[in-house]
């Protein structure tokens, strides 16, 4: 009874939120959470959840991972626009009361309570890097975190990217583990052993441990090239809308999810193959003439992804940053990220600290020219092209979508 | 000429902010002045080269700032590179690591590399932010502007000069900010420090290869924009 008052309120501050036309999904959740701090709990009773986490795809794989349940037939609940906190959750639970199934995009901060309070059918640890360290936790320490909360968990399966071995130690507490080779592009923040601290042997995506024996997982799923194996050892052929290896990567977890829910993997693939566009990421839109394709990339795993999408020359691309609370204050992860694919190309250079980018851009004798809005780097881009790429970080990537009608 | 050659020590260990940025300054500032240089990225699994002029190391999580002092110990080259003169530069985790002790992830006191004469210990709050900071004039080197992120507490005995005092930002703790003695330097200022203090960069240089030419026109400009936004929006 309390969870349903609780809930019921939390809905009525929800739909003034949004007439009061902000984002609701968060302010509902809270002002619930405030009547029972047990309301997550209570509302997560009964139903099988799933908890995605990571530093980069949480959105994404959480959509996939939707998409890919959907052959069950049943109701869904998932927090797909990113609130990714318990008030976020809290509100993705109450907005969908009779759905048995749900799918939760998870701070990585938050994982363990978030275990604790869900009791989660399965639990995806997507990769871990540097991340907005200005108020994020340390990665090491997080991955401990991890790793004990799953300790603590047995009922849980985790669905793991064996491929990244600070993911693959913090999965190796858990009882039940789909090992997924879902592959690394990003590695600075993975040459050591995170059990013993010895620089790790890399050769592809294997890696070894001189010191502890550590080693990479045997994984079930696998993500080769364009196509996924399955733990039968058949390859298929992915076929996605979204674009670059990452969302590959982010496919192939969210099949093996699928697969532990009993959903056949050409059922799930199926439905994965019909998401275009998440949150507003990878979509496309015409303005003045010129078709602008925005990209999401908050920090320097996600940049690394992102660059490897991009549309080759002569198209113009867009960077852009800015440092708001939600960016991290502290615009020093530029350094991490290698730009000098760029060289050659038509760059743009735009966003708040669009100094710092400059400056970055300069070490890696990146040529680029600054702008101060999107309007102006569209313009520049039609003297060469009919099409723009726009590469930026969190809040950067909002205004653009603003300016662009927020279209989804 | 012999090429100037800048030793970036433990990447694999100590480098978690954009330390990378440290080195590529360095790297440009030489290079645009006609110097040549060499380039070694030393992982914790190699050993430290005697015979570099600059030594770069930067920041870490706990466990491996102590794994990267053990192996620093046993190794002993860049002891051996300093005790010979030459330059080392240290942000945040390999700042606390050159001096005698810094806390450790356990709570406990862990040695350090003993080259400079400060002690670290932990403190009460983390301090996050911008910082800035007025050097000594002994060192002729602009104020310094960066970003801090640390929960660490210095104290500078005698053979250790502050490096700067602090008008922004926490620092050291207690108004003082970084240290120096000889060629060795280190700072709070984490990660890219270098990036928007192209004067530090140029006395390390300086240090390391005597007195420089001067940078071609328009090449140092646009880190003197950045620098001046960041100093102005602090302001």
């Amino acid at each position: 009874m309390r969870a349903r008052v609780a809930t019921t309120v939390g809905g009525a501050a929800a739909t003034v939120s949004r007439l009061a036309g902000r984002d609701g999904s968060v302010i509902g959740g809270r002002i619930g959470l405030r009547l029972e701090p047990g309301l997550l709990s209570l509302l997560a009773a009964d139903r099988q959840v799933v908890l995605v986490t990571g530093t980069n795809g949480k959105t994404t794989t959480t959509r996939l991972i939707s998409a890919a349940l959907t052959p069950l037939g049943q109701g869904i609940a998932s927090n797909m626009y990113g609130a990714n906190m318990e008030a976020g959750l809290t509100s993705a639970l109450s907005s969908a009361p009779g759905a048995p199934l749900a799918v939760l995009e998870t701070d990585e901060k938050y994982i363990p309570a978030m275990i604790k309070a869900t009791n989660p059918k399965v639990v995806v640890l997507l990769n871990l890097s540097r991340d907005q360290m200005d108020r994020a936790a340390e990665i090491w320490l997080l991955a401990r975190r991890w790793r004990e909360a799953l300790a603590a968990a047995p009922g849980c399966r985790v669905v793991a990217n064996a491929d990244d071995p600070l993911v693959a130690w913090a999965a190796s507490g858990a009882r039940q583990i789909t090992w997924v080779a879902a592959g690394q592009r990003w590695r600075e923040d993975s040459w050591c052993c995170p059990n013993c601290g010895s620089h790790l042997r890399r050769d592809g995506d294997d890696w070894t441990c001189g010191e502890c024996g550590g080693r990479r997982p045997p994984v079930s799923w696998m993500l080769s090239g364009d196509q996924v194996i399955d733990p039968s050892g058949h390859a298929t052929p992915l076929d996605l809308k979204l674009p670059g290896r990452a969302n590959a990567s982010n496919a192939v977890i969210a099949l093996a999810v699928a697969d532990a829910f009993g959903v056949p993997l050409p059922q799930a693939l199926h439905q994965v193959r019909t998401v275009t566009s998440v949150a507003g990421r990878y979509t496309q839109v015409n303005r003045r003439g010129c078709e602008v394709r925005l990209l999401l990339a908050k920090n320097p795993a996600g940049w690394l992804e992102a660059l490897d999408v991009l549309a080759p020359p002569p198209v113009p691309v867009l960077l852009a940053v800015n440092a708001q609370g939600p960016d991290g204050r502290d615009t020093s992860w530029l350094w991490d990220v290698d730009y000098r694919r760029l060289r050659g190309r038509n760059v743009l250079v735009g966003g708040e600290r669009k100094l710092d980018l400059a400056v970055r851009l300069e070490a890696d004798e990146v040529a680029f020219r600054l702008v101060n809005d999107l309007d102006e780097a569209i313009a520049a881009a039609r003297t060469v092209a009919h099409n723009l790429e726009v590469l930026a970080n969190y809040t950067a990537f909002q205004q653009y979508r603003a300016v662009l009608g927020r279209t989804q | 000429m012999r090429p100037l050659r800048l030793v970036w020590v433990y990447p694999d260990l100590l480098s978690t902010y954009g330390d990378r940025g440290n080195l590529l300054v360095l790297e440009r500032r030489a290079r645009l002045r006609g110097l040549p240089v060499e380039v070694a990225e030393v992982n914790s699994d190699q050993p430290v080269p005697r015979d570099g002029d600059i030594y770069l190391m930067g920041g870490g999580e706990d466990l491996p700032q102590t794994l990267a002092t053990r192996r620093l110990q046993a190794d002993g080259g860049l002891h051996e590179a300093a005790s010979r003169g030459a330059v080392v530069f240290a942000v945040c985790a390999g700042y606390q690591v050159l001096g005698m002790e810094f806390g450790g992830a356990d709570g406990g006191q862990v040695p350090g590399l003993g080259l400079l004469d400060i002690r670290s210990g932990r403190g009460e709050h983390r301090a996050v932010g911008e910082i800035v900071a007025d050097v000594d004039p002994a060192l002729n080197v602009p104020r310094l502007t960066g970003f801090e992120n640390h929960q660490g507490v210095t104290r500078l005995g005698p053979q250790a000069r502050p490096l700067a005092r602090t008008s922004l930002g926490t620092g050291n703790g207690d108004g003082t900010e970084g240290a120096y003695a000889g060629r060795v330097l280190g700072t709070y200022l984490h990660g890219p420090a270098l990036v928007r203090n192209p004067g530090l960069a140029d006395l390390l240089l300086f240090w390391a290869a005597g007195p420089l030419p001067p940078l071609p026109p328009q090449a140092g400009e646009l880190a003197q924009r950045l620098r001046d936004e960041r100093l102005a929006a602090v302001d």
